[in-house]
């Protein structure tokens, strides 16, 4: 089932948590909705679900104005992000909620319900464990029996909220593939809200970045990561230093400096350079290279850190190079850019 | 060299001839305590004094009372109870709890789920009005039906009219009673429904649950030991109101007079033997509530939290 989110709008109590949002989900995919908190991501999640009404705007399910539709008739398989299990039903009877309150006409009998809930455990490979309650299950049982019970009522998409924010690192991890997998296995279309980066990247066919009520960015995480579309884009995804330049005619200039024609095409005026940690090179030659003081060497994993003081304001540049790299010991070193992103001040 | 200081140190507990007080006691030997904890005379002092205290204004009375019922024998305690009026003031207090319990489970859960889980205007004077019932003296609940139902009244001549008597009747003590016990469930119910929050239901309906089923097979059962708690208290008061239920029943023994209104009759015409007798029902009655509270207490306490104490 393919979604279509047109123009959507949502106020709470005049305050505008989302404006006009527009986005077309493929039927299959799988979706992730990045943004720090704030940014109408979950807000975006519930208007599709139908767990909100929207001020102004619609959501379509394949032709189907799903707009007018409670979400009881939407059907869809919504994962909370506290699992929200029902505390005093077992975990079969959590997976069978779904069937067994249809009414008398669409409702399955007993003994098949019954069969499909185990069928579902088996799906999410916790077979036996069907008579246990839900406060004796771990963090992450309880985030598969959440999902065995939203696939119950076979839905036609499915939404998980924050899915992995209440594990611990590793367990997150697994379950990452895990879902991964079975999304590939089920091939529901599947958008889930996440802050974490990290888990967009890796997860999601394609990134919808947001932030403060509006996208910032869809594309495939690739995408996202090289070619971010905005400085709030770069600032979020990865890590990145910024530093006030100007452009004139293409030229772009850190304080008197020039660093050359980088910004061909770029209105004159104040602009913002982003450049990515592994993006620089450590460089003799001064023509064309960022030259700043040394203000702090850190060592990072595989690789040794440079905080370099840029500039009279003293902003910070963020170098990554080898840890092999021998630091001399002056304090004024030269990086070439390799690759940067400039954006216009505002 | 400074090694000479310690042997200063540790000499200085010999020097004294007796450990007296707490300075002499070794501070490495001293008994960990609590940072919050005090010292055992303190402790001791401060329950002997709770104790006493508790004994003399609760136990002692308690006692008493069953003490005095039965001192006449068991024959006169029972027949004490089989008097007709006697009779009549248990069957009616049975009577307005079985009517005031069950109205105000309804208004109570109405009120909790309203409060809970919705947002209106005028929220926080609906949580102050509940509470109403605790602050107002139950005379001037009293006064007020009587003001309303009374025969000088705003509706009590066109009822009266129309043959219904409310004061003076089992439906104005029925009143009072549901007045003065409105707050017990709905009190026990809402910080309970506000921590749940909407979580549960919002899933219930996304599965496909109709309003109806998401209520009665996931908020009722996420707060049925609370609700259940809630009734316990709420019945003991309405069985035990005396003020408002005074001031509307008229004292018409055998037909208006409850259970503690008996009471007083009876011991005010010095019928102290019967008056314990009946009292004694009413202590069985708060008695039971407090270990059935227990109960709940010790075997779910985890269903009805958060809690703050009655």
């Amino acid at each position: 089932m393919d979604i279509s989110i047109r123009r959507l709008r949502k106020e709470f109590d005049r305050y505008p948590a989302l404006h006009g949002v527009s986005l077309d989900i493929a039927s299959g995919e799988l979706l992730a909705l990045l943004g720090p908190s704030g940014s109408g991501k979950t807000t975006l999640l519930r208007l599709i679900a139908g767990l909100e009404f929207p001020t102004s705007g619609a959501v379509f399910f394949g032709a189907e104005d799903a707009s007018q539709k409670s979400v009881r008739e939407r059907n869809v398989g919504f994962v909370f992000q506290h699992y929200a299990l029902f505390r005093h039903m077992s975990v079969a009877d959590n997976i069978a909620f779904g069937l067994r309150v249809r009414d008398r006409a669409t409702r399955p009998p007993e003994d098949v319900i019954r069969r499909r809930a185990a069928e579902l455990l088996e799906l999410v490979q916790l077979p036996q464990i069907g008579n246990r309650f839900p406060h004796q299950l771990s963090g992450g049982q309880r985030q598969r029996v959440a999902l065995a019970r939203a696939l119950a009522i076979e839905p036609q998409v499915l939404l998980l909220d924050e899915p992995f924010g209440a594990l611990d690192a590793k367990v997150r991890k697994e379950l990452r593939r895990w879902l991964r997998e079975l999304h590939e296995r089920t091939g529901h279309t599947t958008v889930f809200v996440t802050h974490d980066q990290e888990e967009a990247m890796e997860m999601s066919d394609r990134v919808v970045v947001m932030g403060q009520g509006r996208i910032e960015q869809v594309g495939a995480p690739d995408e996202i990561y090289d070619r971010p579309a905005s400085a709030f884009v770069h600032g979020f995804i990865g890590d990145s230093s910024a530093l006030s330049v100007t452009v004139d005619r293409g030229e772009v200039f850190l304080g008197r400096r020039s660093l050359g024609p980088l910004a061909a095409g770029l209105p004159d005026g104040p602009a913002r350079m982003l450049l990515r940690p592994h993006d620089l090179e450590l460089t003799a030659q001064s023509a064309g290279a960022i030259a700043g003081r040394i203000a702090a060497v850190r060592r990072h994993g595989g690789a040794r850190m440079i905080e370099l003081e840029v500039g009279d304001k003293g902003e910070r540049l963020e170098v990554a190079v080898p840890a092999s790299t021998p630091i001399c010991p002056e304090p004024v070193q030269a990086f070439r850019p390799l690759r940067w992103q400039i954006y216009p001040a505002g | 060299m400074r090694r000479n200081v310690e042997p200063v140190a540790s000499a200085a507990p010999l020097d004294r001839p007796a450990k007296s007080g707490l300075e002499a006691r070794d501070p490495a030997r001293r008994r960990w305590q609590a940072p919050t904890g005090e010292r055992p005379a303190v402790r001791r002092l401060l329950i002997a004094a709770a104790l006493a205290f508790l004994g003399f204004v609760l136990v002692l009375p308690l006692v008493l009372v069953f003490v005095e019922a039965l001192k006449g024998g068991v024959g006169v305690y029972l027949a004490a109870l089989a008097d007709p009026d006697a009779l009549a003031a248990i069957r009616l207090t049975l009577l307005v709890s079985a009517i005031a319990v069950p109205a105000n489970l309804v208004f109570g859960l109405c009120a909790a789920w309203a409060i809970a889980k919705f947002d209106f205007v005028g929220k926080s004077f609906l949580i102050t009005l509940i509470d109403l019932p605790f602050s107002v003296s139950p005379v001037v609940a009293g006064l007020v039906f009587v003001l309303i139902f009374g025969s000088q009244g705003a509706l009590g001549p066109w009822l009266s009219d129309h043959g219904i008597d409310v004061v003076f009747a089992v439906p104005g003590i029925a009143l009072a009673t549901i007045f003065v016990t409105f707050p017990f469930v709905a009190r026990e119910l809402i910080p309970l429904m506000q921590e749940q929050g909407t979580g549960d239901e919002e899933a219930a309906i996304s599965l496909g649950a109709s309003g109806l089923q998401a209520f009665r097979l996931v908020t009722l059962p996420n707060v049925r030991w609370a609700l259940l708690y809630g009734v316990l208290l709420c019945n003991a008061r309405a069985m035990g109101e005396f003020g408002a239920v005074s001031v509307v029943s008229g004292h018409i023994r055998g037909v208006t007079d409850t259970m503690p209104l008996h009471v007083e009759i009876l011991y005010n015409e010095y019928a102290f033997p019967a008056a314990f007798a009946v009292a004694s029902l009413l202590a069985l009655l708060a008695l039971a509530t407090l270990l059935l509270k227990s109960l709940l207490e010790w075997r779910h306490g985890g269903g009805l939290k958060p809690r703050r104490g009655h």
